[in-house]
C-alpha cells in the first residue's frame, strides 16, 4: 500500500519535472484570430527546420493574447492592433515590459454578397452604414432592402481597428459606435458564411478570408479620390485606405528561443509565408 | 486497526460531503467580490437600467438592460414552445403509450439531453437560421426565435422526465375513482391527473427554464448578439450568458469591463437561484 503511494508520487514528480524541463524549448503564442493562420504556418515551418523546438499557437482575439502576455501565460502575443496604454500600465504593474515587433500588414476587406449590386463605397458611406445612420441599401445605390450590419465581437482587434479608423475616421476623440443593431459574430468565418448567404448583409474582415462566395467592395477615401480594390499591391502602395499593421508582442526584447522564432518570422522565408497566407509583408 | 480505518473513511466522506457546499460558498464570495467592484464606476441604476452596452469605449457604457431583455425574450420563446410539447409528451409517456413505445420514447428523450449544446447550435446555424429568414421574410435569420427553438430542444428532456415522474406518483386510486365515476381516459387525464401532479409539473417547467437561461454556446451562435432591446421575437438579441462568454477573453483583468462581466454573473446567479428555489418549493409541496 505504502509502496504504491510512494511509487505514484515519484511518478507524478518525475512527469512534472519532465514537463518543466520541456518548457525551455517550447513557445506559447496566443492572440489575434486574424493572425492564427499566419502564426500556425510560421510555427509549422519553424518546427520542421528546428526539430526539438515546440511552438503552440492559439487564437482568441488580440485582447486575449495581450492579457495572457500580461498574466504571463504566453510568451508571444499576436495582435492586430497596438497595445493600449491601459494594458501597458497593467503590464508594468505585473513586471512585464511589452515589446512590439511589426511583422506584416493586413488589408481589411469590406464584403457583401455577390447578389448585391453595390460594388463601391466611400469611407464616409461605410461609417454611415456601420453606425446605423444609413440603414437601407437604396441610400447608397442598391436595392430597397434593409442593411444587415455584421461586426466582430469586442474581443477582436479587427473590431477595434474598424471602429477607430472607419467609424471614427482616425479621430481619437470620436464618439461614433457600431449601431446597437449590428450583429456581433464570434469569428471572421461566421461573417464570411452569413455574408455569402444573405444578400442584405455587409461585413468586414482580413483579406485572408476573401473567397469567391463574397464580393469585395472597392473603397474610396472620399468622393473625389478613386475607388480602390483590396489587394496586396494596393495595400503595399498605401492606396487602399483600410489597412493596418500586425504585431507580435514579447516581454522585453526577445531572447533565446523567442528571438529565434521572431527572427524566423521576419526572415525572407517567414515573410514569404506572410504572402502565402494572403497578408502583406512588413518589409520588402 | 479496523476502527482507525473506519474513522478515517468516515471523515473522508464527511469532507467530500462538505466540499460541494464549500465550493459554492467560495464561488459566491469570489463572484460578489469581483462583481460589486463595478459599482465604483457605474451606479447600480445605470448598470441595471442603462440601455447601451459599449464596454470597450472610453468612457465605457455599461447598461445591461438590453442583455436582460435579450435573455428574457429567448427564454420566454423557448418556454412557450417547450412547455406544451414537453408536458403533452410526458402525459403520453406516462398514461397512453404502450410499453414498447414508451421505451423508445424515453431513450430518445435521454439522447436529446445528451447532445452537446455546441452541436445543437451548429445544426441550428446551418439549418434553422436560413429557414427562419425565408419563412418570416427577415433581413437575417439570426434572431431570438432561432435561439428559442434550439433552447426548447434543450429544455424538453428536463421537462418531460420530471413531469412524467410527477404524473407517475399520482396515487392509482385517483385514476380508478375517476374511471368508476364514468370519466373517459382524456377527462381523467385533464381533470384529475394533471391537477394532482400540477406542483411537480410546475417544478419540471421551472427546472427546464433554468436550463434555458443558463445556456450559452448555442445562443451565442444563433441569436446574432446585437445589444438592442428587442421589440419582437424576430430580431437579433444578445443574452447575458453570451455576453460573458464572448467578452471574458478580452476584458483586461481589473478593468471596469471585467468587473461588469462578473456583475452580469451575479445577475444570472440570482435569476437561476430564484428559479431553482421556486422549483424546489413546488417539489416539496407535492410531498
Amino acid at each position: 500500500m505504502l509502496k504504491k503511494a510512494v511509487f505514484v508520487l515519484v511518478l507524478f514528480f518525475s512527469t512534472a519535472a519532465v514537463f518543466a524541463g520541456n518548457d525551455k524549448n517550447s513557445i506559447q503564442i496566443k492572440g489575434s484570430d486574424t493572425m492564427v493562420n499566419l502564426g500556425q504556418a510560421w510555427a509549422e515551418r519553424y518546427m520542421e527546420e528546428n526539430p526539438g523546438d515546440f511552438v503552440a499557437v492559439t487564437g482568441g482575439g488580440s485582447g486575449t493574447g495581450l492579457s495572457s502576455l500580461i498574466s504571463g501565460t504566453c510568451d508571444i502575443a499576436m495582435s492586430s492592433r497596438n497595445i493600449k496604454d491601459k494594458e501597458i500600465a497593467l503590464a508594468k504593474q505585473k513586471g512585464i515590459n511589452p515589446f512590439e515587433i511589426k511583422v506584416a500588414l493586413d488589408g481589411l476587406a469590406v464584403v457583401t454578397s455577390p447578389a448585391n449590386p453595390v460594388g463601391k463605397l466611400t469611407l464616409d458611406q461605410l461609417a454611415g452604414i456601420f453606425t446605423g445612420r444609413i440603414s437601407n441599401w437604396k441610400e447608397v445605390g442598391g436595392k430597397d432592402e434593409k442593411i444587415v450590419v455584421l461586426s466582430r465581437e469586442v474581443n477582436s482587434g479587427t473590431h477595434v481597428y474598424f471602429k477607430e479608423h472607419v467609424l471614427r475616421n482616425n479621430n481619437p476623440n470620436g464618439k461614433e459606435e457600431f449601431a446597437p443593431s449590428a450583429l456581433l459574430l464570434s469569428s471572421s468565418q461566421a461573417i464570411a458564411d452569413e455574408v455569402a448567404a444573405n444578400s442584405a448583409a455587409i461585413g468586414y474582415y482580413g483579406m485572408g478570408y476573401i473567397s469567391g462566395k463574397q464580393k469585395t467592395i472597392a473603397v474610396a477615401k472620399d468622393d473625389k479620390s478613386g475607388y480602390v480594390e483590396p489587394n496586396i499591391e494596393n495595400v503595399l502602395s498605401g492606396k487602399y485606405p483600410i489597412s493596418r499593421p500586425l504585431f507580435l508582442y514579447t516581454n522585453d526584447q526577445p531572447q533565446g528561443l523567442i528571438k529565434k522564432f521572431v527572427d524566423y518570422a521576419l526572415s525572407k522565408e517567414g515573410q514569404d509565408i506572410v504572402v502565402k497566407t494572403d497578408f502583406v509583408p512588413a518589409k520588402k | 486497526m479496523r476502527k482507525i480505518k473506519e474513522f478515517f473513511i468516515e471523515k473522508l466522506i464527511f469532507i467530500c460531503g462538505l466540499a460541494s457546499i464549500f465550493f459554492v460558498a467560495l464561488i459566491f464570495l469570489f463572484l460578489t467580490k469581483e462583481g460589486l467592484a463595478v459599482f465604483k464606476y457605474v451606479s447600480p441604476v445605470d448598470f441595471l437600467a442603462g440601455k447601451s452596452w459599449y464596454p470597450i469605449s472610453e468612457p465605457a457604457q455599461l447598461g445591461i438592460l438590453p442583455l436582460v431583455f435579450g435573455s428574457l425574450m429567448v427564454t420566454l420563446g423557448a418556454a412557450i414552445i417547450s412547455i406544451p410539447i414537453g408536458v403533452a409528451c410526458a402525459v403520453y409517456i406516462a398514461e397512453i403509450a404502450p410499453s414498447k413505445v414508451k421505451e423508445v420514447l424515453k431513450s430518445g428523450i435521454e439522447l436529446l439531453a445528451a447532445i452537446p449544446s455546441v452541436v445543437l447550435g451548429f445544426i441550428g446555424m446551418v439549418t434553422l437560421v436560413p429557414w427562419v429568414k425565408t419563412v418570416f421574410h427577415l433581413p437575417t435569420g439570426l434572431t431570438a426565435l432561432s435561439g428559442s427553438i434550439i433552447l426548447a430542444f434543450m429544455a424538453m428532456p428536463t421537462i418531460v422526465s420530471i413531469a412524467e415522474d410527477a404524473l407517475y406518483s399520482v396515487p392509482k386510486s385517483y385514476k380508478e375513482g375517476a374511471f368508476a365515476l364514468g370519466a373517459t381516459h382524456w377527462q381523467t387525464i385533464y381533470r384529475v391527473l394533471l391537477p394532482a401532479a400540477s406542483s411537480g409539473i410546475v417544478a419540471a417547467v421551472m427546472l427546464g427554464i433554468g436550463r434555458v437561461i443558463g445556456e450559452t454556446m448555442a445562443v451565442m451562435m444563433i441569436t446574432g448578439n446585437a445589444a438592442v432591446i428587442p421589440q419582437s421575437i424576430l430580431v437579433p438579441v444578445r443574452t447575458l450568458t453570451a455576453t460573458i462568454a464572448a467578452e471574458m477573453g478580452e476584458a483586461v483583468v481589473g478593468s471596469e469591463h471585467y468587473f461588469a462581466l462578473f456583475s452580469i454573473g451575479i445577475v444570472l446567479f440570482i435569476i437561476s437561484f430564484i428559479i431553482n428555489v421556486t422549483a424546489d418549493s413546488f417539489l416539496h409541496k407535492r410531498r
